[in-house]
């Protein structure tokens, strides 16, 4: 098993959920996150007083996925939060050492 | 209409020392013609139409401060210190009200029993000694009176915004108990004394018997529709002397200080204009076609002013913001106050838009080159905008350009006086001067005095945490 982090632009989690239930991800975690890359901040002005931020919002999705179908959520991931532009974000690929079903205590790729 | 207009020697001269051997004469003879029967006004005078107006306006004018003022207040400091701000802008308001029924009402209305009745009214009406259902106050029109209770009610209102102004220049950092001390003392020394300056006048139907029976700047011929001197100027000149003397918050300049919530500061300032037609159109003090007048130009002024901003702003950063429409909004509001009854509409616009870009230019790059910090921009909105407001009162009220022009109610029954534009505009001048320099010397005397005594500011972890706990013990979002 793997556990994929894929931090994306906001305003594409729609998109990437719809692909990746597509492809049969039938669950994930969703935060609202911080952070800064290569795109840097950007720069609020308010009266004249101008703050440059260098944290920007983005979302992170945390997938568990067995083996098998890990590659093709790394793949459309990438083709889906794809917008060209630097700030599109990253996606890691951890193993996975188990996965437990609290409700009814399965555990494995059944637990997925 | 708050006492606006004078005599036209006094008016030319700038002085009312100079203008007195001018009076002498159609004092005289006015004495002569009619034996001076005391007028005495009588409920039959009064309009319903007039006190049901009244009364909404003042409701309207208690509306700015709160919830308009502190929600725009509040939504433009940081969430540690929102509750702080709400907090002093409501206390303001009721100390101010108190503060007004106990002597302000007396120290701004009335001239006798005092040694200046020029500059500053006695206690003779203290605690609102001998004003009752049955006695009046007098409107622009020869016979028409309000209930006294009515302009004590609407006056009072004007007296509990006035001090609430000034906490935005010092937001984020004041100690509250010495604040309200410092409100009390400056309403009683700065407030009052203005107010009376301004605004205190026998009424048209006494004046032909006491011609200077009458402040100091109205007798100047200076023109104050609402309050641009009173209200605006004397706040925001207040605020920056309360700003330099406190000192800038800690991280000013060096960490991000962002608006916590715009949304307030949107609803605030919207608040405000709807509050503001009561402040102005009311203080034509009839339900007639000055209140109307005001009450268009209160619109229109504002509207230009909002638009102006958001334009340079796309002019200058291609982005327009909601806050700078917003200050735009209130620049604008603060810069027609002193002209609302005067200006055409027409010209109204302009003034709005023309203030609205002169306190772009004042917040954006010159406090920013002085450094000082006013957090909220009091002086560079309220101080600003009513520096320019007043000052264009003298050229927008001119009847060639479609204003109002000024009345002589020295006359038995008024009559518009003779509009001298270079003139009017040297004694708005005056008046500005007069009150900034007041305002200025009282304001840095308390707030010196406080400094060295209560103190003004709070601790470094106190201001570090944040108002709302440290003062309040409280906190606005959990």
């Amino acid at each position: 098993m793997k556990f994929i982090i894929a931090i994306i632009k906001p305003f594409k989690l729609d998109t990437v959920r719809e692909a990746l239930s597509g492809i049969g991800i039938a669950g994930m975690t969703v935060t609202e996150v911080k952070g800064f890359g290569r795109q840097k901040g950007q720069t609020e002005i308010y009266r004249g007083a101008e703050y440059s931020t260098n944290m920007l919002p983005k979302v992170k999705l945390e997938i568990a996925a067995s083996d098998d179908i890990a590659a093709q959520v790394v793949e459309t991931i990438q083709a889906t939060a794809n917008t060209g532009a630097i700030g599109d974000g990253k996606i890691f690929v951890l193993d996975l050492a188990s996965a437990t079903r609290i409700r009814t205590g399965e555990s494995g790729e059944t637990a997925l | 209409m708050k006492r606006i207009f004078c005599n036209a020697a006094m008016l030319a001269t700038g002085a009312v020392i100079l203008a007195a051997p001018a009076l002498a004469a159609p004092v005289a003879e006015a004495a002569a013609e009619a034996a001076p029967a005391v007028f005495t006004p009588t409920a039959e005078m009064v309009n319903k139409g007039d006190v049901a107006w009244m009364m909404v306006s003042t409701a309207l004018v208690l509306m700015m401060s709160v919830p308009a003022l502190a929600l725009f207040y509040g939504g433009l400091v940081r969430a540690k210190n929102m509750l702080s701000v709400l907090m002093q802008v409501l206390t303001i308001v009721c100390v101010a009200a108190l503060v007004w029924f106990g002597w302000g009402y007396s120290m701004a209305f009335t001239s006798t029993g005092t040694p200046f009745p020029a500059i500053v009214g006695g206690l003779d009406k203290a605690f609102l000694a001998g004003v009752n259902p049955g006695t009046f106050a007098a409107t622009f029109s020869n016979g028409v009176y309000l209930p006294e209770l009515v302009f004590v009610m609407f006056q009072m209102t004007f007296a509990c915004i006035t001090p609430a102004l000034i906490v935005g220049a010092f937001a984020e950092r004041v100690k509250f108990t010495s604040l309200i001390i410092f409100v009390i003392a400056w309403l009683t020394l700065a407030y009052f004394p203005i107010a009376h300056m301004v605004w205190y006048w026998a009424g048209p139907d006494f004046l032909p018997t006491a011609p200077t029976d009458m402040g100091l700047l109205w007798g100047w011929g200076a023109l104050d529709f609402a309050g641009g001197t009173v209200v605006h100027i004397n706040a925001g000149v207040a605020g920056l002397i309360g700003c330099l003397i406190i000192g800038p918050r800690i991280g000013y300049k060096s960490e991000a200080m962002p608006p916590h919530n715009l949304v307030m500061t949107m609803i605030g300032a919207s608040l405000l204009w709807i509050g503001w037609f009561g402040f102005n159109a009311g203080s034509a003090l009839e339900s007639n076609a000055f209140a109307a007048l005001a009450f268009v130009n209160t619109f229109v002024a504002t509207a230009a002013a909002g638009a102006a901003w958001a334009m340079i702003e796309q002019i200058t950063h291609k982005k327009p913001s909601l806050l700078g429409a917003a200050s735009g909004v209130v620049a604008g509001l603060v810069a027609i106050t002193p002209a609302a009854g005067f200006a055409h509409p027409g010209t109204a616009i302009i003034l709005g838009a023309v203030a609205s870009i002169v306190c772009y230019f004042f917040v954006t790059t010159v406090k920013n080159k002085i450094g000082y910090d006013d957090s909220l921009d009091v002086f560079g909105i309220h101080a600003v905008g009513g520096i320019v407001g007043a000052i264009a009162t003298g050229v927008v009220a001119d009847p060639a350009l479609g204003g109002q022009g000024w009345i002589d109610y020295t006359a038995p029954v008024a009559v518009a006086g003779e509009f001298d534009m270079i003139g009017q505009v040297i004694t708005q001048c005056w008046a500005v001067g007069v009150t900034v320099a007041w305002t200025g010397v009282v304001s840095a005397f308390l707030f010196f005095v406080l400094k060295y005594t209560l103190g003004l500011r709070p601790d470094v972890e106190a201001e570090t945490n944040g108002l709302d706990i440290s003062e309040h013990g409280e906190r606005a979002y959990n």
